[in-house]
């Protein structure tokens, strides 16, 4: 008998809803947010239909305040894939100048991303999106469906789900509906590393520590990644040897002090602090069950 | 997330090998709040040191503002999902949990204990490898304990945990434990679970969570932890099985490759090995198995892989790739047990979707021979099945499929049920068997074809399908048409309540069930009508939309015309030429439509008349017109 180990049997759950989504939507598209999640999404995409690349375009739901490093990535990715890559922006954010200083993490998320990433589907017509979105995360992700599915006006109702039986998914839409589809549910942050680590996957430097400028803000440290950041009267960036264990927007992804500069110290360094990752994240904290509203908001 | 390990700290690199390595096993928890099972999951993920300080800070803060325990953590708070969840106190769905230990990582499909419970308790147990039944020491084999037992081993979970909760309760008495496990196995040999193991707990305390509790020093079998670390996972069975290879998607990069996508369903595969490919029944040899970063030598159950074949086969997605000398086998009709899991009852006669492995196709299903009382597990007489009822059926597909019994192959025999108007996902069931008379029916060829039979007759055969309320004005503008048709020289024919409730159907009544019945007869006499090259119409109020959509999909592009009758209900009503509304107003007439039965208007019929605007003749010559545009007639 041969045993397979867990991220054998997760890799094949992830590649079979890959696949069976491809066969089944019309417009497929795979969103890409340049993070270690859609590192791993991309690198099972690229299994799934090997030797051909995979038969969807990216999408990067652009907000104009990721890292210098998350778009270098992005470019060197899409070329080395050969896959069509999308960038959107939404143009009312671009014009109103919608930042995360001037206007709060919360308006700047909702404009930038939630209101963004419904104009880009829109748009192009993509009728299914693939997400890396973890059920381990957070509470309300615990109990999405895979294929999860969103009105015309993109929102998403928990109470009425489609239930989900052995490895059969329901990919039936009716008009105006799309489906997120989250390949990677059943993976937690510990199996992302592993797999990454065990597939040689390359992800974004910044997960690596290294001596970088930032200033602490409120007890959070917050990366000096280009000459937008407005500084405080008196702060000054100071050198620190940092990394991150999210990404996203740099002024709303907090660092971490580490000395972690390898793949193996950082899974060592993971396994030995008791924090969970979203806690870099700010846009959790915001109000109680924040996620979960913005879920049914259409955020993905 | 410390996982208890010096090597984290010593030497990563080992560590990492070895975790690499782990297996997994998904389990589901049976059990209602009271049984204490969210306080289980909790400790179990505590006690695997699952929990950040941050979540535990969220957590002891929750405790304080929703919990059940005083002042202390509530474990049960761990699990609760969604904010509306929250505030009401109940789960409402089935939700996944993860923890690992240095054995294994663990995936735990939670489902809540109140009426939805059938639907979400086979969706949670349908990926499981166990299941962990929880009863309340203090109350022993319950009905509900019966139920989950029952739908565990309708699944086909062959592992149990009893895990005998609240042992503080009753001073961890050996006693009650002895009665309770008693009790149980006498219950479980009848439904034909033998593999039990039973534990005394205390999910409050931690008792026998991970570690031997002290205080039942009677009990020498495995804690929780330790039983689920090290029980076998059921992966032999299947991967002895004989190779079925669902086919998902072909993977065409180029002119010189043609690989097939699809998941490993059972037993293993390796090039060489000759395969057949089903329904068709070709032949042929594995040449490669196709992966990133190099070929593989072997494929076993539970790979997603690729394969390449010797010879140029025609495959397409729905086929099955099996072992051939071992192939899965092929019919159209089966003897199944289905489970139903949407508000709107199963109607029997009525088209369903069907979806087994990675084949769509379609289905209608008779009256059950009979439902399960889940609670007596008594057989009971049916009509239909409502939301969480279970019953065994014969179902009938519209063409071959390859399927397993599925008690043999999980994959290959179990299937689920679409709505093909709303797209929901309305049952589940589980293959038993094909019928024989499947194989005996054969379809006879013959020469003089529709084609042949209506050119003779100078038209294109059609059917225009009156629908609208009662008292619409369906058979008095229908009348009209076929007067105007034959005054033009059409051969045609007229159906409706007068000619067809008195014959054909009059051994059925009014019920939503029977409504479906009468329609679908009309629909299959109306198409061999159009066989023979008539022009047919229809005229009945025909109140669902999925069965006009059966009788439009019974017919070629184009030989259906829909025709609403839309005059509205307060007209209608008004005329009341029979006296029915009357009577449904007063209660005497049950079931009319528009009254206290729905009438589902169509979205984009292919004309829309009413006779408010327009007298009944003008509204004959809108058809007559709409039948010359869309070059029905001359």
């Amino acid at each position: 008998m041969t045993t397979l180990t867990h991220l054998q049997r997760l890799e094949a759950e992830s590649i079979h809803i890959l696949r069976e989504v491809v066969a089944e939507a019309d417009r497929p598209v795979m969103l890409y947010s340049i993070g270690k999640d859609s590192a791993v999404m991309l690198h099972l995409a690229r299994k799934a239909f090997y030797p051909a690349p995979p038969p969807f375009p990216l999408l990067h739901v652009d907000t104009t305040w990721k890292f210098r490093d998350m778009y270098e990535m992005r470019e060197r990715m899409a070329a080395e894939l050969g896959m069509e890559l999308l960038v959107y922006q939404n143009p009312e954010a671009k014009a109103l100048g919608i930042n995360p200083f001037d206007h709060g993490s919360q308006i700047h998320t909702d404009m930038w991303k939630t209101q963004g990433l419904k104009q880009a589907l829109d748009l192009y017509g993509f009728d299914a999106a693939f997400g890396g979105a973890r059920r381990d995360e957070e509470k309300s992700r615990a109990k999405e469906r895979i294929f999860s599915f969103r009105t015309a006006q993109h929102q998403w109702d928990p109470k009425n789900q489609r239930p989900e039986l052995w490895h059969l998914y329901n990919g039936r839409k009716n008009k105006g509906e799309s489906i997120r589809v989250f390949p990677i549910s059943n993976w937690t942050e510990l199996d992302v590393w592993q797999y990454i680590h065990r597939e040689n996957i390359p992800i974004v430097p910044l997960y690596f520590a290294a001596e970088r400028p930032v200033v602490d803000r409120d007890g959070t440290l917050i990366m000096v990644d280009d000459e937008r950041m407005p500084l405080r009267p008196g702060e000054t960036p100071m050198l620190k040897k940092v990394r991150f264990r999210t990404l996203g927007c740099y002024p709303l992804s907090g660092a971490v002090e580490s000395e972690a500069d390898t793949l193996t110290a950082i899974i060592q360094e993971m396994l030995l602090t008791r924090t969970s990752e979203r806690q870099g994240r700010m846009i959790d904290h915001d109000t109680a069950a924040s996620m979960e509203k913005k879920k049914q908001e259409g955020y993905f | 997330m410390a996982h208890v390990s010096d090597l984290i700290a010593s030497d990563i690199d080992a560590y990492l090998a070895q975790h690499e390595r782990k297996s997994l096993l998904r389990f589901i928890t049976c059990g209602s709040v009271d049984d204490g099972k969210s306080t289980v999951i909790g400790r179990l993920l505590y006690d695997s040191k699952m929990l950040f300080e941050d979540q535990l800070a969220a957590m002891e803060a929750d405790s304080r503002k929703w919990g059940t325990q005083g002042g202390d953590i509530d474990f049960a708070l761990l699990v609760d999902g969604l904010a509306a969840e929250r505030e009401q106190g109940i789960t409402i769905d089935v939700a996944y949990r993860f923890f690992s230990t240095d054995r294994r990582k663990f995936i735990v499909a939670d489902t809540p204990g109140h009426e939805q419970y059938t639907r979400n308790m086979i969706t949670g147990a349908s990926t499981a490898d166990v299941a962990v039944i929880l009863i309340d020491a203090r109350k022993g084999v319950l009905t509900q304990t019966r139920r989950h037992s029952y739908l565990v081993r309708l699944i086909g979970i062959r592992k149990v945990v009893l895990a005998i909760n609240k042992m503080d309760l009753v001073d961890f008495s050996q006693d009650t434990f002895t009665r309770i496990d008693a009790d149980y196995r006498a219950f479980a040999a009848q439904i034909g679970l033998t593999d039990i193991t039973s534990i005394p707990l205390s999910g409050l305390k931690g008792d026998n969570m991970t570690a031997p509790s002290e205080r039942t020093p009677w009990y020498h079998g495995p804690t929780l932890m330790g039983f689920l670390e090290s029980c076998e996972i059921d992966e032999t069975r299947l991967q002895d099985a004989p190779f079925r290879f669902p086919v998902q998607w072909v993977n065409r990069p180029n002119l010189d490759f043609r690989g097939f996508c699809g998941p490993v369903a059972g037993g293993r595969i390796r090039p060489g090995d000759r395969v057949r490919v089903q329904p068709s029944g070709r032949q042929s040899r594995v040449a490669r198995i196709v992966a990133y970063g190099g070929d593989l030598p072997e494929a076993v159950a539970g790979q997603s892989v690729t394969l390449t074949l010797d010879d140029e086969v025609d495959i397409s997605r729905g086929d099955v790739i099996s072992a051939a000398d071992a192939p899965a086998e092929v019919a159209d009709q089966f003897e199944c047990t289905l489970v139903w899991m949407a508000d709107e009852p199963m109607l029997p006669g009525r088209q369903y979707l069907l979806k087994l492995g990675t084949r769509t196709v379609t289905a209608t299903i008779t009256e059950p021979k009979y439902k399960v009382n889940v609670n007596t597990l008594e057989h009971l007489a049916a009509k239909t099945l409502e939301l969480n009822e279970i019953g065994v059926c014969n179902i009938a597909l519209d063409r071959p499929v390859a399927f397993d019994a599925y008690e043999v192959n999980r994959d290959t025999g179990g299937f689920i049920l679409i709505d093909r108007l709303t797209s929901g996902t309305v049952g589940a069931g589980m293959l038993h068997f094909a019928l024989r008379r499947a194989h005996n029916i054969h379809l006879q060829h013959m020469d003089v074809d529709k084609t042949a039979r209506a050119a003779i007759k100078g038209q294109q055969p059609t059917v225009l399908w009156f629908t609208g309320l009662s008292g619409a004005g369906k058979s008095t503008i229908a009348n009209l048409v076929e007067q105007k048709l034959l005054a033009l020289g059409h051969h045609s024919y007229l159906l409706d309540g007068d000619n067809v409730r008195h014959g054909l159907n009059k051994d059925l009544g009014f019920t939503d069930a029977d409504r479906v019945e009468n329609v679908r007869r009309v629909a299959e006499v109306a198409k061999l009508m159009v066989d023979a090259g008539l022009i047919v119409l229809t005229a009945f109020i025909s109140p669902f939309r999925s069965e006009r959509a059966l009788a439009r999909g019974l017919l070629d592009e184009g030989e259906f015309i829909e025709v609403h009758v839309d005059t509205p209900l307060d007209v209608a009503e008004s005329r009341d030429v029979k006296g029915l509304y009357k009577k449904a107003r007063r209660g005497e007439l049950k079931n009319f439509t528009g009254i206290d039965s729905p009438y589902e208007a169509p979205e984009s019929p292919e004309l829309r008349v009413n006779t408010v605007e327009c007298d009944a003749d003008q509204a004959a010559d809108r058809v007559i017109e709409r039948l010359r545009q869309l070059g029905r007639i001359g």
